[in-house]
């Protein structure tokens, strides 16, 4: 779509379909409603670089607006730009995610290694105080460190609250690919939440 | 019948509902008699929670404010 059509669209206002379909709503009424979930998956995504990430996505939206056939699926459609462009912006950023080991992270179980190492040996809630010690900006901090791959599915799965099927539309993967990847992140996050639990000693203010 | 490392690796999908048919049999039959195992799952649960919770919705006013003007000017092109 085109600049002027554009500015049509926002003087419009939302099309009713002739077939009784929801109607489309404007480039701005779409974008403006969607902007805090947008903002919040990019900060899930790429940190410090979610504003840019946004605004990339807005242009870039803005751009192909002409594209978005079914209005229904505006969200999914405005999810999969971001989530490119956030791809765009962690490729440009010097941060790399670490080496991923994960055959031996397949058998990795987070409960267990918390039993075992009993960092909280006077602790009845060995596991929740486990999880006390980690603030919303370290949980941040480790799925910052998950390579991308993994860290969508789990940013928009278990943050956003995405159906897997929604975000297998997103991908554009296949549904399997989306699970496996699921699977495979949620062990890794296990994983380097006890690795950076041990790096940062967060555990440690609180009686190790 | 199976061991505890199949049920764990199949716990989180338990949580999602996407275990089905006879693995669902055999991984609710495991849960039923592996009180370790439940105990994993409860965690599983907790961990799940805790991602969730861990989610920033705010937006700082500033940042607000420009995206908003970014809006502003795509539709003023």
């Amino acid at each position: 779509m085109g600049v002027v059509a554009f500015a049509q669209v926002i003087s419009e206002g939302p099309n009713t379909e002739p077939d009784g379909k929801s109607p489309t709503p404007s480039f701005e009424q779409l974008a403006r409603e969607q902007l805090p979930r947008l903002y919040a998956i990019a900060k899930g995504l790429v940190g410090d670089a979610a504003e840019d990430a946004v605004q990339d996505c807005l242009t870039k939206s803005f751009e192909r607006f002409g594209q978005l056939d079914d209005p229904g699926a505006a969200r999914a459609w405005i999810t999969r730009i971001l989530v490119n462009c956030c791809h765009d912006r962690g490729r440009r950023s010097a941060r790399r995610p670490q080496e991923v080991e994960l055959s031996e992270v397949e058998e990795f179980s987070l409960y267990r290694k918390i039993a075992q190492e009993d960092p909280f040996p006077y602790s009845d809630t060995l596991h929740i105080d486990f999880l006390g010690s980690f603030g919303p900006e370290d949980v941040r901090e480790v799925l910052q460190g998950l390579p991308e791959l993994y860290r969508i599915p789990l940013v928009l799965v278990h943050m956003y609250g995405y159906p897997t099927k929604d975000v297998a539309r997103i991908l554009d993967a296949p549904l399997g690919t989306v699970l496996a990847r699921l699977h495979r992140g949620r062990k890794l996050f296990e994983r380097r939440m006890w690795d950076y639990a041990e790096e940062t000693g967060i555990l440690e203010g609180d009686g190790r | 019948m199976i061991s505890c490392n199949d049920a764990v690796r199949q716990l989180w999908e338990y949580l999602d509902g996407t275990v089905e048919g006879a693995d669902l049999e055999s991984l609710e039959e495991h849960l039923s008699r592996c009180r370790r195992c439940c105990a994993e799952l409860e965690f599983a649960e907790e961990l799940r929670g805790f991602l969730h919770a861990a989610a920033d919705d705010e937006v700082p006013e500033d940042v607000m404010t420009r995206l908003n003007a970014t809006l502003k000017e795509l539709g003023g092109q």
